[in-house]
């Protein structure tokens, strides 16, 4: 009890910490996933920094702006943005079973 | 693309899917850079910053009473300007329409009125949809929300004309669907001294009634449509932003009603109330006009 009411206290006292994943995993919160096809991306296909229209448009940030592009599924929401934005309609949503 | 790649967001917030307001804020954040100080009275964005203990951002974040946002931007800038950082830190004051047209307005015309050098952004969805869609001075004419049952009876206030009658030096519109316009707008109010006024509307999925995957599609349509115009009135002059300059003939635009059939709180809309919408979008049109013929 005592030593609860101590870690109450250090959590008020302190500084709020930013973290990954504040509100836990959201990707739970979605049982559809965006898949990118390799072959139809235009960074993976051309090797070059272009596009990026998933990294751009992701609420989440959890597209990173890589070649290519990868995408952080414990977090993603699966809203499906990626997927409506992509030029060359690279991006499927995909059903995840947990 | 010259947008950094430094995030100043975490993933997994407490944002919907989808959210309009978590890319916006995401963008203004890339802009400003990590040497921003936010201010946030209760708003969705409190409920993306977290609970107690830990936060989702890498920038200072104060949360402040619902009418306080100006009041307390006010403060943050005058302790900067006695610690001597007031050109090394940006404070941005990040509201909702709520918390900017019902019930901040008087914080804030008194800030901007006493000039303080800090960002206002308003991002725009609507209605109070944190708790749970009510309206708020910003709902358009004819919007269902759960204190509107019948659709609503005014059409919504005109932040931007409002702030442009204090005379402060940078007022900008944008929205989450063109986030580089929103960037450039950015990066360039950081450079001006003085009070900075956006307005940012910001599709919601819940409050709205579309689903996740449209916000940015359902942005542009409201762009396309005329309803939501993107301009910057720099030091009295005004001008319309890229993606907005070609709809100011009648013809390029898209029919009103793609936008408000795409969304379920538009969905008891009489023929009658879409005649009135056409009107005021071609009045808000005309305005624009002839501001800028008298301009040239």
């Amino acid at each position: 009890m005592k030593n609860s009411k101590k870690d109450y206290q250090k959590i008020l006292g302190s500084v709020q910490k930013p973290v990954l994943g504040e509100a836990g995993k959201t990707g739970t919160w979605s049982s559809k996933k965006p898949h990118i096809d390799l072959n139809t991306c235009i960074p993976a296909k051309s090797g070059k920094s272009s596009c990026f229209n998933c990294w751009l448009y992701c609420p989440e940030a959890v597209v990173t702006r890589t070649i290519p592009p990868q995408i952080d599924l414990i977090h993603c929401k699966g809203c499906g943005i990626c997927m409506e934005e992509c030029p060359v309609n690279a991006i499927t949503m995909e059903e995840v079973k947990y | 693309m010259d947008l950094p790649e430094e995030e100043f967001i975490y993933p997994g917030t407490r944002a919907c899917a989808g959210c309009g307001m978590a890319l916006i804020y995401r963008i203004a954040l890339k802009a400003l850079g990590a040497k921003t100080l936010v201010t946030v009275p209760a708003s969705c964005l409190t409920v993306l910053h977290g609970m107690q203990g830990f936060c989702s951002t890498k920038v200072s974040v104060y949360h402040t009473p619902f009418a306080t946002t100006g009041a307390s931007a006010s403060g943050i800038v005058a302790s900067l300007e006695d610690k001597g950082l007031e050109n090394e830190i940006t404070v941005l004051a990040f509201a909702g329409d709520g918390g900017t047209t019902d019930i901040g307005i008087q914080a804030l015309s008194g800030a901007v009125e006493r000039g303080t050098n800090f960002i206002y952004a308003c991002y725009d969805n609507e209605a109070y949809m944190n708790t749970g869609v009510q309206r708020s001075g910003s709902t358009p004419y004819g919007v269902k929300t759960t204190t509107t049952p019948e659709g609503k009876l005014s059409h919504k206030k005109d932040m931007p004309k409002i702030l442009e009658a204090h005379g402060i030096p940078y007022i900008a519109t944008g929205i989450a669907s063109y986030p580089l316009d929103l960037f450039e707008k950015f990066k360039k109010a950081r450079t001006i001294h003085g009070s900075k006024y956006f307005h940012i509307l910001s599709p919601c999925p819940p409050g709205w009634g579309y689903d996740p995957k449209d916000t940015i599609s359902i942005g542009r349509l409201a762009v396309q449509t005329g309803f939501w115009i993107l301009y910057e009135i720099e030091n009295g002059i005004f001008k319309l932003s890229k993606p907005s300059s070609r709809y100011l003939d009648p013809l390029k635009r898209k029919p009103i009603e793609e936008y408000l059939k795409a969304q379920k709180r538009f969905s008891e809309m009489t023929q009658q109330q879409i005649k009135v919408y056409k009107v005021y979008i071609d009045n808000m049109w005309k305005d624009i006009k002839r501001r800028i013929e008298c301009q040239n």
